[in-house]
């Protein structure tokens, strides 16, 4: 049967049922190839954002998911703020890390899992910055090899303050706080300094120049990459976490002891 | 006082008036139906005494300790040795910091455990009773006790020389006197620490200049909601003793908003801004704290120390918290060059209160 058919296809000049398998598999090899790449290295890699058909599409997301709080010409309303020059950083960090759409009006908006592809998310930063110039979604090398000592100092003057120094975040007023920087993206960390997103004052080129923004990276990778040797962190938080297991623990096994100390032996 | 041997039978209830023989009797409120003393439980056995083998196995455990606890000490002398610190490598300094504290902990732990369980289970085991006796001394030894003092005192002449006993405690007053005085050269030297708390770097013309570049700001380089964290200029080039003692009074942090946002008491206040820039002292007026946490849609700043909160629309006046003065602002304005520079110092001292600030 098989040989049959395989040289009626010769004859034919038709594919055998193998072909096709081995083209299917192909096919899903470059997909998945393809969106690894894509997810591992940015979303706007292979998405040029100032093609027309990428705009259109953005600004039909725009008007299906964003312009209720937006407004349909993202100039803003009651419930939200116009994004007209906020660039396609920001759309990136916003939807990127899924903290827009947003779930409810609340002291701040939080991260959650995101709600659009890479492809839906470039099509709307494509279409918000194609409204006006704005910052730019930063590209792979500004990314990689910051200098981790530079960054640390200026990571301590400009950011520890609110993220902890050792990036694991903390409280604000009125509800809000600044989040972990822990498993943050560098993409998303560079666009937050670029676009000051909520309430995090902005640090443009002007202030913490793109190399230095690199080293900031480039220290938090660090810092990521080398957890506490004991194991357990506590959250780095400081003196309230490990106050608190002394406390519990370190007061719990003096009073074991002194009970055992007192018991008399069996 | 009965014996507190042990048995039932000794244990006789005690009424108020089998023991107290020599109180007067309205003085001193005896319950009749006093607590009968229960006297010591009965001796219990411990495994280690009927079990030859428990016994041996409790000194084993003993010793055994006492050699971890040299295992220990060793450990921790190789840790030391061999985690080598790698200059390039923070953990290591980690690392050779956590196997040197293990080793001491097994060290001393090992001795206190095997200490206790040495006395609870190898040491002899029995009940003894100590009696305790009266603290007061006899009427004698009190009677001879008070004449000491009074012979002392006439054989030294201690009442009756008044010139030597005042000479002698004035002498012990003065004597901590150099103390003080050593003290007091703890304090910064040919220097008035009252000025020094009073006056900052800034001054007319000075630049703002970025923290830690000392790279001058342009006014243009602020976009709205930017926040940059300023020290004057020339700070950055001090030795860094000094640049320290410096920064701690001169940080200021420098944030842009709308100039429609701002609301200012006086036209002089709002002179001190430029363009919707503002400089404020970064050190908080409650106890000295920098206080940098910018919202930058709220506008306030956040103390993290005690959570005093300033709000930068209203001149840094204290919304929330224990801060009992709003942050002293530093009037700005630009140079011919587009930098911005101080209009003048700080109208009153930065930081927290101190003796001789007058409000």
């Amino acid at each position: 049967m098989r040989n049959k058919t395989s040289r009626s296809a010769r004859r034919s000049g038709r594919r055998g049922p193998l072909a096709s398998i081995v083209l299917i598999a192909l096919g899903l090899a470059a997909t998945g190839g393809a969106y690894v790449a894509f997810s591992s290295v940015s979303a706007t890699a292979s998405i040029d954002l100032s093609s027309p058909a990428v705009i259109d599409e953005g600004s039909k997301l725009f008007a299906a998911n964003c312009a209720t709080c937006h407004g349909m010409q993202a100039q803003g309303t009651a419930n939200g703020p116009s994004l007209i020059g906020v660039g396609s950083a920001a759309v990136d960090f916003q939807v990127g890390t899924g903290r827009m759409p947003m779930q409810a009006q609340g002291p701040q908006a939080l991260k959650k899992p995101v709600q659009f592809t890479a492809e839906q998310t470039s099509a709307l930063a494509a279409y918000v910055s194609s409204l006006a110039p704005g910052p730019s979604i930063p590209t792979q090398t500004q990314l990689e090899n910051g200098n981790v000592s530079n960054g640390g100092e200026l990571f301590r003057i400009n950011c520890a303050m609110c993220h902890n120094v050792a990036g694991a975040g903390g409280a604000l007023t009125e509800g809000k706080f600044a989040p972990v920087l822990k498993g943050v993206a560098a993409v998303h960390v560079y666009e937050a300094m670029l676009t000051g997103p909520q309430n995090m004052p902005v640090f443009n080129d002007l202030n913490l120049t793109p190399d230095e923004k690199k080293d900031i990276i480039a220290y938090l990778a660090y810092n990521e990459a080398n957890p506490s040797p004991g194991g357990l962190e506590l959250g780095s938080l400081g003196p309230v976490s490990e106050g608190l297991f002394l406390w519990i623990f370190g007061l719990g096994s003096i009073v074991a002891l002194t009970v055992w100390i007192t018991a008399k032996s069996n | 006082m009965a014996k507190n041997e042990s048995g039932p039978a000794d244990i006789v209830p005690a009424s108020g008036h089998e023991r107290s023989t020599d109180v007067v009797l309205g003085t001193a409120v005896v319950s009749p139906d006093a607590f009968p003393d229960p006297g010591l439980p009965p001796h219990r056995l411990r495994v280690v005494d009927t079990d030859p083998k428990a016994a041996k196995k409790a000194e084993r455990v003993v010793y055994a300790l006492f050699y971890l606890s040299i295992v220990g000490s060793v450990f921790a002398v190789f840790a030391y040795m061999f985690f080598a610190l790698d200059p390039n490598d923070l953990n290591s300094v980690r690392l050779n910091n956590l196997y040197i504290g293990l080793g001491i902990t097994l060290s001393l732990l090992a001795i206190g455990i095997a200490a206790v369980h040495w006395g609870k289970a190898v040491m002899a085991d029995h009940e003894s009773v100590d009696e305790r006796h009266p603290t007061r001394g006899s009427e004698e030894t009190r009677a001879r006790a008070i004449e000491i003092f009074k012979e002392a005192d006439a054989e030294s002449g201690f009442s009756r020389r008044s010139l030597i006993r005042n000479g002698l405690i004035a002498s012990l007053v003065a004597f901590p006197l150099p103390a003080i005085a050593l003290f007091r050269g703890l304090a910064p030297m040919d220097v008035d620490p009252n000025n020094e708390l009073k006056h900052t770097m800034w001054e007319k013309g000075l630049r703002l200049t970025r923290d830690p570049s000392g790279l001058p700001i342009k006014a243009s380089d602020l976009t709205i909601g930017s926040a940059f964290q300023v020290i004057p200029e020339g700070l950055a080039d001090l030795p860094p003793h000094e640049r320290l003692d410096a920064k701690a009074k001169a940080a200021v942090i420098l944030v842009r908003m709308k100039p429609e946002e701002l609301n200012w008491t006086s036209a002089e206040r709002e002179s001190w801004s430029y363009q919707g820039i503002v400089a404020y002292s970064k050190i908080c007026t409650h106890v000295g704290c920098p206080v940098a946490l910018y919202e930058q849609q709220t506008h306030h700043l956040l103390c993290p120390c005690h959570q005093s909160q300033f709000d930068l629309e209203n001149e840094c006046k204290v919304i929330f918290g224990p801060a009992a003065r709003p942050l002293p602002q530093l009037p700005i304005t630009v140079d011919s060059e587009g930098y911005l520079v101080a209009a003048r110092g700080f109208d009153q001292p930065v930081g927290p209160s101190f003796w001789e600030r007058l409000n």
